[in-house]
């Protein structure tokens, strides 16, 4: 068979990748409290459980106040940088952008524990949602602007003087023609903004006060066995809720290229 | 009376000169072409009558009013952009009729404005398309539609017809003419086309390096370009070296290679012009080939090459006495056979349509 080497490593490669995402939904559905072979048979209680747990209200409350306010911010420093990137030319250009997208592959123990430092030690601040929000922007805006610079890279550069032309202020135009073009981006880059956030654990657990946010809290309660199962639940609707996230910010992504009549070339999914 | 005036305008992006003290009068409901190579600021002129450059120096007006400190977007110009700039979002009928959403007009007006924009560019009906989903023809007809519905006291072309097929482009370039006859509007096109702007302007002016080299109608332009870097850009042109060996009182007398000693009336030189370039300028067709044995003033020659187009035959003539082959067209009437390559003629030439340069 042509390519039989070639298609086993494939299949090895995807279940390597997705078994163990997929234990997890497993035991969350499996009676027993320790996480071993063999299953003892379907139940719902954890689930039950977790709606009972206020400690992890609050660190789900936390997390999404954490995740929202990271996404807005990335969004809009994205859109300014994406904007500048593609419209204007400037000295040290490549250099600047390159140092805004550094983030992207900075380990984030180092990004965790510099903050830490420049938090705690230069600046005073008390540890809380926010320095936490600081962080989480730091990273997630060179996602932001990878995803805005495609969007405002596909416009054409007359469409703003157009509507100049046609009697539009810069502004006018930016709102009402730029602005619409490019919002299936600013909706795609949100919601991964958001997952990112929601999902992040270094920064979180490096940079969290007395509010840990939802990843922190699940750390947390893995020190106790018996709480192992609620927290494959919880990890389960956390896979579940990304998911649904991404899928829709990949919706929206396509449906912006599609607008501009423009050729997909590939996104983060 | 003149409809926009430029006065002196100059233009810089750093330390490149983009723009020479450009000095010209555009009238009113004239079809005016600014024809060059590319770089040579053509389209940079256009963007600066259009607002959407700042001047370096000089003065434009329009319409009476100096235009120094009115944004793009207050000017009473509109634009046709080389890439047509629909907006993508947008339905054809709200692309044409954005420019009048800051006239509140009832949703009727609205519409009937629209609808005979679009019958005016042969659009009836496709109000409801959807724009991204238009051929190139169509889209330009949109653009020219939603420029026009603003009643612009000049309209600008920015290459408007490039990225067309040659058929299209043809057809496009009659309609446009046709339109600007309707609406009796200035319009300025921008095109690095000569044939384009020979066949559609009242006037061109020739752009190199920023400076108009010429700006005249397209027959004077051809007939007698100003210099020979104009000659070569518009059509064809054969350049023989020359030299100026008397001058009368009603004629000069040239020396001219390949061709001997020509007498040039004075009205058939450049006005004012004292002393001349070494060299004179022919079209192909104001050289032929001769068929008869044994005229008078033919000379001699050899063809070197030819190109069989069906209606025209272009000969490669070797003059004796010459190093480069003059280009010669012949019209292929059945009574005049085709030459072959390599066979000796005689070639004569229409001593009106000798082009002399001022040096």
């Amino acid at each position: 068979m042509k390519g039989g080497w070639l298609r086993v490593y494939a299949i090895v490669y995807l279940v390597f990748l997705y078994l163990p995402v997929l234990l997890l939904p497993m035991f969350a559905f499996n009676q027993g409290t320790v996480i071993a072979f063999p299953l003892k048979g379907f139940t719902t209680e954890w689930f039950v459980q977790l709606a009972g747990i206020q400690a992890l209200h609050g660190a789900l409350l936390n997390s999404v106040f954490v995740a929202f306010v990271t996404a807005s911010l990335s969004v809009i420093f994205g859109i300014c940088a994406a904007r500048a990137s593609t419209r204007f030319r400037f000295p040290y250009k490549g250099t600047i952008m390159g140092v805004i997208m550094v983030p992207l592959v900075l380990p984030e123990i180092i990004v965790a524990v510099s903050l830490l430092v420049v938090m705690v030690q230069v600046l005073d601040l008390p540890l809380s949602a926010w320095t936490v929000i600081a962080g989480h922007t730091l990273i997630c805006t060179p996602f932001a602007i990878a995803i805005l610079t495609s969007s405002f890279q596909g416009l054409d550069q007359s469409l703003e003087e157009a509507a100049v032309d046609l009697g539009e202020t810069r502004w006018g135009a930016f709102k009402n023609i730029i602005l619409p073009l490019v919002s299936p981006g600013i909706v795609a880059s949100f919601l991964i903004c958001f997952t990112i956030s929601l999902d992040e654990f270094i920064i979180a657990f490096f940079l969290t006060g007395a509010e840990p946010t939802l990843p922190v809290y699940i750390w947390s309660q893995l020190r106790f066995p018996t709480k192992i199962p609620a927290v494959m639940a919880l990890g389960t609707l956390m896979l579940v809720a990304s998911l649904i996230i991404l899928s829709v910010a990949e919706f929206y992504r396509r449906r912006g290229v599609a607008r501009v009549g423009g050729k997909d070339s590939g996104g983060f999914l | 009376m003149s409809i926009i005036s430029l006065r002196g305008i100059e233009k810089y992006y750093g330390d490149y000169h983009a723009l020479k003290g450009i000095e010209c009068e555009i009238a009113e409901g004239e079809f005016f072409s600014l024809l060059g190579p590319s770089g040579c600021g053509k389209t940079t002129l256009l963007r600066v009558i259009a607002g959407f450059e700042d001047v370096s120096g000089g003065t434009v007006v329009i319409g009476g009013q100096d235009m120094a400190g009115v944004p793009a977007n207050k000017r009473p110009t509109n634009m046709v952009f080389q890439s047509y700039a629909i907006f993508p979002h947008l339905s054809v009928a709200e692309n044409v009729g954005y420019g009048l959403r800051r006239a509140r007009l009832s949703a009727a007006d609205m519409s009937a404005k629209v609808d005979d924009a679009l019958k005016m560019v042969g659009l009836e009906g496709f109000g409801a398309r959807a724009s991204h989903a238009l051929s190139g023809g169509q889209r330009q007809r949109v653009a020219l539609a939603r420029a026009l519905i603003l009643e612009p006291k000049v309209l600008l072309l920015d290459e408007p017809l490039s990225a067309l097929d040659k058929k299209m482009r043809e057809q496009m370039q009659s309609e446009l003419r046709r339109l600007q006859r309707q609406v009796g509007i200035t319009f300025i096109l921008v095109t690095h086309d000569q044939e384009e702007a020979l066949i559609m302007s009242d006037r061109i002016a020739v752009m190199f390096e920023g400076e108009i080299a010429q700006l005249a109608s397209p027959q004077e332009l051809y007939r007698r370009p100003a210099t020979r870097r104009v000659g070569e850009f518009i059509g064809v042109m054969n350049f023989l070296d020359a030299r100026q060996i008397d001058i009368g009182s009603d004629e000069v007398r040239f020396a001219v290679e390949g061709l001997g000693d020509i007498n040039i009336r004075v009205k058939n030189l450049p006005k004012g012009a004292r002393s001349f370039a070494p060299v004179v300028g022919l079209r192909p067709e104001a050289l032929s080939i001769n068929y008869e044995a044994n005229a008078k003033s033919a000379v001699p020659g050899k063809i070197v090459d030819l190109s069989y187009y069906g209606d025209m035959t272009y000969y490669e003539v070797l003059l004796d006495g010459t190093s480069q082959p003059v280009t010669i067209s012949m019209k292929n009437l059945t009574s005049r056979p085709i030459l072959e390559r390599g066979s000796e003629t005689r070639v004569t030439w229409d001593e009106g349509s000798l082009v002399v340069f001022a040096n």
